[in-house]
């Protein structure tokens, strides 16, 4: 069953003024559980207001969201349990920190949810192994760490929530290559382990390649696409034109296709484009 | 022979930890750098490695500890001639939204040349002159507010652009950005260079922005490690991985292909070049 289900999902900003603009124009999203997500749209797709949706931050002008079937919206006073389910990780999260220690910043989420110290404990260290973060920075204050480790700690605070949907609005945003490589390595982590949902908004398809099951793509306020990663590669011309990039590698292969030289395979990371192009010209099927 | 715009001689600097019992930090260790008129320079480093300290000496927010910094024949450490200094090199920050002081484009376009008295006549022609010289004469009148984040970058670098520097410094000015957004500001900083010769010091992650500059500057532990035209740095995979950084992904393949004893030139960085070698190779396969 769909964990997360969206229903001819509408929101209209600025409703009667000027400046009124339909951001999410009847999407209807089924996301299975366990499933790990890449989220693409250029900036004003309506991807940002569709995931504040989510877990309720904003209340569809029509449509509905389903959480694990049952309408988010149906009982008002129960959005705050949909909050605890579903976690939102903004960007810059670090920004967001406030606590004195590092423990205490990543077990606030838990202890607003009203668990026993026990418990809190567990998830907080549970948390912090995934993320990367040694027990010995637990006491320490988490505005002396380095801008990678201060945004580890606030990923781990919606974590230790251990939320049924996790989605992260650009992590890796503003890191060095390996600063990059180690947030969505520590996510994949977190994954394995708890085997929630979990959606990572990115601009980067080189970043998407490495980790998504699926892509879910937003363009003008419409779902453009939501599919396996494999099927929306194959895509790529159309992503291209509107306002994404793919891969250059991917971009180089089309190019050869153009000039004749044809794969018939999709390509988005070296690693394949390198065992692809061995096995042509090893193979001695170069038949181009 | 061009004559220096800046010049960077046994540059050192150390931050105070604030606290007197503790050593300072030492971040740059001797830095020796000259870059030429009209040269168009990216720098690359991981994160914590001191190239956006070392931007900071260029327009005198930071001075040298020891060491010497000249720009455009003035030392940095001149305080009486620090208003000199920053009208002839201007600083572009990452976060757009830290740098728009108006509420109407072109006030903030105007907002140095108002500080410097610049006659009324003269600020209208260069203000205007600014904005069309980065696309966004027609949004003049509109809120920044309501800009995206390239569209306010471009905003940022049009009032850089009015007070008619020799040199302009970007520190990662496209990480905050979509891919729409960094196109459009990478194509501007493009057209400053090549029209106007203006100097561009350009500090960045992305491989494929500094694959497009005329000299690459890679720092690692507060000192140059590489400082060369981009496809000779570009082809020292082995070296960049082990500092955290990456290459673009067509070098990464040739490299890959050059492992596995294929004749193919180290030194591809654009998609162009990739399909070539590729071609080559297989049209020299169908020949064997």
């Amino acid at each position: 069953m769909a964990i997360l289900e969206t229903q001819e999902l509408t929101y209209t900003y600025s409703v009667g003024t000027p400046f009124e603009k339909t951001a999410v124009d009847h999407v209807d999203l089924a996301i299975e559980e366990g499933e790990m997500i890449g989220v693409m749209g250029h900036t004003g797709s309506g991807k940002s207001t569709l995931i504040q949706h989510f877990n309720g931050l904003l209340k569809p002008t029509s449509g509905k969201i389903l959480l694990d079937g049952k309408d988010i919206w149906e009982d008002k006073s129960k959005i705050r349990d949909v909050r605890f389910q579903v976690g939102l990780v903004f960007q810059y999260p670090e920004y967001q920190i406030f606590e004195e220690t590092v423990y205490k910043d990543i077990a606030f989420g838990p202890k607003n949810m009203g668990l026993d110290d026990a418990e809190i404990k567990r998830r907080v260290l549970e948390t912090a192994h995934d993320i990367g973060l040694s027990e010995e920075l637990m006491e320490r204050s988490p505005f002396e760490l380095s801008g990678g480790q201060k945004r580890r700690v606030a990923i781990a605070g919606v974590m230790a929530m251990q939320p049924k949907v996790l989605i992260l609005d650009e992590p890796t945003a503003g890191l060095d290559p390996a600063g990059r490589d180690k947030i969505l390595e520590h996510i994949k982590a977190y994954h394995r382990r708890t085997k929630n949902t979990i959606l990572i908004v990115s601009h980067s398809m080189e970043d998407i390649a490495s980790f998504a099951d699926k892509i879910l793509v937003m363009s003008n306020s419409k779902l453009f696409c939501y599919d396996e990663t494999v099927k929306v590669f194959a895509r790529s011309k159309e992503i291209s034109e509107i306002g994404l990039d793919v891969p250059q590698i991917t971009k180089v292969f089309e190019k050869l296709k153009d000039r004749g030289l044809d794969f018939g395979k999709d390509v988005y990371t070296v690693e394949y484009a390198k065992n692809l192009l061995l096995k042509k010209l090893r193979g001695g099927t170069a038949n181009c | 022979m061009m004559e220096n715009i800046i010049e960077i001689k046994d540059l050192h600097f150390s931050y105070s930890s604030g606290d007197e019992k503790s050593e300072p930090k030492e971040v740059l260790k001797g830095i020796d750098l000259n870059i030429k008129k009209g040269e168009f320079v990216a720098v690359l480093g991981h994160n914590g490695s001191g190239k956006s300290t070392l931007a900071k000496h260029l327009n005198a927010i930071l001075v040298p500890t020891s060491g010497k910094v000249i720009v455009d024949g003035i030392d940095t450490s001149d305080d009486s001639r620090l208003f000199d200094l920053r009208q002839r090199a201007g600083m572009v920050f990452q976060n757009p939204d830290n740098q728009i002081v108006s509420s109407i484009v072109e006030e903030d376009v105007a907002f140095a040349l108002e500080n410097l008295g610049v006659p009324y006549e003269e600020m209208r022609k260069r203000v205007d002159g600014a904005l069309k010289a980065v696309n966004m004469y027609e949004y003049r009148l509109h809120s920044p507010s309501q800009l995206s984040g390239g569209q306010k970058q471009r905003v940022a670098i049009a009032g850089i652009i009015a007070m008619q520097p020799d040199c302009i410094i970007l520190d990662e000015p496209t990480a905050m950005l979509d891919p729409q957004g960094r196109k459009e500001v990478m194509a501007t900083i493009q057209r400053m260079n090549r029209e106007q010769g203006i100097t561009i010091v350009l500090i960045t992650h992305y491989m494929d922005e500094a694959a497009k500059c005329g000299r690459v500057v890679v720092m690692d532990k507060g000192k140059i490690m590489l400082d060369d035209k981009p496809e000779k740095v570009f082809s020292q995979v082995e070296k960049l991985k082990a500092i955290g950084l990456d290459v673009p992904q067509v070098t990464e393949l040739v490299w890959e292909l050059r492992r596995e004893g294929f004749d193919i030139s180290p030194e591809i960085i654009s998609e162009d070049e990739c399909v070539e070698a590729l071609y080559r190779i297989f049209q020299q396969e169908k020949r064997r």
